[in-house]
């Protein structure tokens, strides 16, 4: 660690374009990275740290120009490097890892074939030199059956695999630094720690320098060596993860910290005997192609689910990507009509309703949607789009603007927004639109599918806090549908585990998280980043 | 609004603009600067232009004022082309919107209708229709429109593919929306941009149609149209070709125009281009 710096950020300031929200996208920004270290540039949407590592590769948009400061990595200074010198350093002196391995890889051409090429471009190997190295790279990130995965299209691989292939690649050349920016935050939970291990290994056995870009502070506890925490271009705090993250000293650390949900679950509240939502043995099968069920590909998105949801309590559904979780939210509301089973929201089977009663029968049932900015017409006004549902449903119009208005209130907006397009509000902003929305029916039941999967940890902290205020005030009861676990242990009473369609463990949310009895439970609850951690700290600064 | 301003940004959009309108001043106009019928006989045939102060533009072989029948005809380009579009559209639109919306059989049968008018070469179909229903102007205007629907239909129904799963519609059906409010209300605004700019197309391929028809003399021949004067100056080409040349700018400069602004609409309205 006392090395000498790979490379050392001093006062680089970038310039956004006129007419950006603010002038820099970096402001002064200095830092440096050892060989052998781990650095970690944590901060929320908007804060600077992607195009902090763009910058460093020089890969910034034509419009944003690198205006002051120096970037020194390995005794030049890589902002007056001419271009063709800068390709050198790419790949070779410098790789970088992307959040999303498959628009980052090239699909038409194979796995192999693409880390190859950084052989092929940077050293003169021979052909069967090249396909020696590849194997052993692929060998080295731990590729199941690296023979076959060398062959194989980026299609045909899991989001695991690719980010495996993708570092395979990165590695390639032995660079001095790896620049990694948010390599996780597309996979799945149990993947994300897999994958997190094997930098983590690899840089230990290599001595590279990892410069790595997260918002996830359970990550950061998981990979740090030394952090580095962003806010609007600026850095407010660096230092080692263990001061960093037990002894913050910004306010803004401290309240990114504190906004991260704990692992603990607060003390269980009495739940009602009486259950508003009783599904039984719902099931949803997919078949695609084939014909007269010849050489079909048949897929059961959900076998058999059996959930009860007490009145005015919160059911979590936890679960990976694939895992049936929103098949089964959009068979609750009949978005998707299940195949068999019964759904009784307050003794009505939702599964033998028609078209034209679901139509009717929607004001008690209303769904949450992951992404607020995709689930509001663009084109419509926020009172506008608050107002739909009772409009839908016979209020007067006048009747349902005033009340839109009101519930505009209700979630913390002011009511004067109610005059804005979508586009005018922040993410937070939107999702309580989307929640004033649902609410509008005053529904006996919210269904929430990752309603905060899309937002930063600090607008994520409030918008659950308001969910939590809403149920107790309106006596809603939720389902609430995440992949995150320690979000379901902030806002559920009760949570189902599924894996592959099926419910595989279900009870207390204390019961489960702290006695998980299922072996993908258990795993899933090991995998959260960052675990001792969260567990530890509690939302007490 | 944005989009206008994005507009008169680009020289080439504003150029387009202004020639438009001047062919629609000139339509405007026609009643005043000509009150007499355009298709009456003025003076000598065959003037040539700038050589009698009566008629700037000369006359055509039958001594008609060619300038007067380039005005009317501004008009007669200007309605065709309008309403041809607006034809087009709503049925290019309406069956494009289902087809999109409902997929599975209904799709495949709207689709299949679709392809059938598209294997046809347009101007084929178009002879067709008008041999069969006669060639007066609100046939000619009819049969236009029914030839140009399938293109819009086309993209209409891929934008409806991909916006009909999106979140907000789901959101929408939640509601309890039925299906024709989602269609109209929530789908319809957010696909019709590119069809907007796709009607610039339409327009301009109608103004050609009609005077392609013209031309093998098909069209209305009771009304002053610029495709009714190239036809006619076909005979005497060889010498006398300002009477097939000056509508033909004509039709060009109006063609240009509308693809010009088509073309503005489209960078307006489509903001990721905004920084190009």
């Amino acid at each position: 660690m006392s090395e000498q710096p790979i490379l050392s950020l001093e006062g680089l300031s970038v310039r956004l374009p006129r007419g950006a929200d603010r002038t820099h996208a970096l402001n002064g920004v200095s830092l440096s990275i050892a060989s052998n270290e781990i650095l970690c540039v944590v901060g929320e949407s908007g804060s600077g740290k992607s195009m902090m590592a763009n910058a460093i590769m020089r890969l910034v948009p034509g419009e944003v120009a690198i205006e002051a400061g120096r970037m020194m990595f390995d005794g030049r200074d890589l902002c007056t490097t001419d271009p063709a010198a800068m390709r050198e350093v790419r790949g070779a002196g410098i790789a970088m890892i992307f959040q999303e391995p498959m628009t980052a890889l090239n699909p038409l051409r194979t796995v192999g074939d693409q880390i190859a090429e950084m052989f092929r471009i940077h050293t003169d190997l021979s052909k069967a030199e090249i396909g020696e190295r590849v194997l052993s790279l692929l060998e080295d990130v731990r590729i199941p059956s690296p023979k076959t995965a060398a062959k194989a299209y980026p299609h045909e691989l899991s989001g695991g695999q690719r980010q495996r292939a993708m570092i395979a690649m990165a590695l390639a050349l032995d660079p001095k630094l790896l620049i990694a920016d948010e390599p996780t935050t597309a996979l799945d939970v149990t993947t994300q720690a897999q994958i997190l291990k094997l930098i983590r290994d690899l840089q230990q056995r290599k001595k590279t320098a990892v410069l790595f870009i997260t918002h996830d502070f359970g990550v950061v506890a998981e990979i740090a060596d030394r952090v580095v925490v962003m806010q609007h271009g600026k850095i407010v705090e660096q230092g080692t993860a263990d001061d960093v993250l037990n002894r913050p000293t910004h306010s803004y650390t401290k309240q990114l910290i504190a906004a991260v949900p704990p692992l603990t679950a607060p003390p269980p509240r009495p739940l009602s005997s009486d259950n508003i939502l009783t599904i039984t043995n719902v099931a949803k099968t997919y078949r695609t192609g084939g014909f007269l069920d010849r050489g079909a590909r048949v897929t059961a998105a959900v076998k058999d689910a059996s959930l009860t949801l007490p009145r005015g309590a919160t059911l979590g559904i936890v679960g990976e990507s694939g895992s049936g979780k929103s098949t089964l939210a959009r068979c609750i509301v009949r978005l998707i009509d299940p195949d068999n089973g019964a759904i009784l929201l307050d003794g009505k089977d939702w599964v033998k309703l028609k078209r034209a009663e679901i139509r009717r029968e929607t004001r008690h049932i209303q769904m949450v949607f992951q992404d607020p900015s995709a689930s509001l017409n663009p084109r419509r006004k926020a009172a506008e789009l608050v107002a739909q549902g009772p409009i839908v449903h016979g209020t007067p119009r006048a009747t349902a603007m005033t009340e839109a208005r009101e519930l505009f209130a209700l979630v913390g907006l002011d009511p004067s927004a109610g005059d804005r397009f979508p586009h005018e509000f922040s993410g937070g902003q939107r999702q309580r639109i989307g929640l004033a929305r649902a609410l509008a029916l005053k529904p006996d039941v919210l269904i929430a599918d990752e309603p905060v999967s899309a937002l930063d940890v600090s607008v994520q902290a409030q918008v659950l806090k308001l969910l939590g205020e809403l149920r107790e005030r309106l006596g809603l009861s939720i389902v609430f549908i995440t992949h995150d676990l320690r979000v379901a242990a902030q806002v559920c009473d009760l949570v189902a585990v599924m894996k592959d369609g099926e419910i595989v463990e279900h009870g207390l949310v204390a019961d489960v998280f702290s006695r998980p009895q299922h072996p993908y439970t258990q795993a899933l609850l090991a995998s959260v980043p960052g675990g001792a951690f969260a567990r530890e700290h509690q939302t007490a600064v | 609004m944005d989009a206008a301003k994005r507009y008169f940004r680009s020289p080439a959009a504003v150029i387009g603009l202004v020639l438009l309108l001047a062919v629609i001043a000139m339509a405007l106009s026609a009643g005043v600067l000509y009150p007499r019928d355009p298709l009456a006989l003025a003076g000598r045939p065959l003037v040539w232009p700038f050589t009698n102060p009566r008629f700037p533009l000369g006359t055509d072989n039958s001594g008609r004022d060619i300038a007067a029948q380039i005005f009317y005809g501004a008009r007669i380009s200007l309605l065709i082309g309008g309403v041809a579009t607006v034809i087009a559209v709503a049925i290019g639109t309406l069956i494009g919107a289902f087809a999109g919306y409902y997929g599975g059989w209904v799709d495949n049968i709207l689709m299949r209708i679709t392809e059938a008018f598209q294997t046809l070469p347009n101007f084929v179909l178009l002879l067709v229709l008008v041999a069969v229903f006669g060639s007066t102007l609100t046939t000619v205007t009819i049969a236009i429109g029914i030839v140009c629907w399938p293109a819009p239909a086309r993209l209409t129904r891929a934008e409806f593919l991909s916006l009909r799963n999106r979140e907000f519609v789901q959101a929408g059906r939640t509601l309890g929306m039925r299906d024709l409010q989602l269609i109209l209300g929530e789908i319809l605004p957010n696909a019709l941009p590119p069809v907007i700019v796709y009607a610039s197309v339409v327009m301009a391929l109608s103004i050609l149609l009609e005077s392609a028809l013209a031309f093998l003399r098909l069209s209305d021949p009771n009304v002053a149209s610029w495709g009714n004067l190239i036809g006619l100056g076909r005979d005497v080409l060889r010498v006398q070709w300002y009477v097939s040349a000056i509508p033909g700018i004509a039709i060009l400069v109006t063609v240009l125009a509308v693809s010009l602004v088509g073309q503005g609409l489209n960078d307006a309205l489509n903001p990721r281009l905004k920084s190009r």
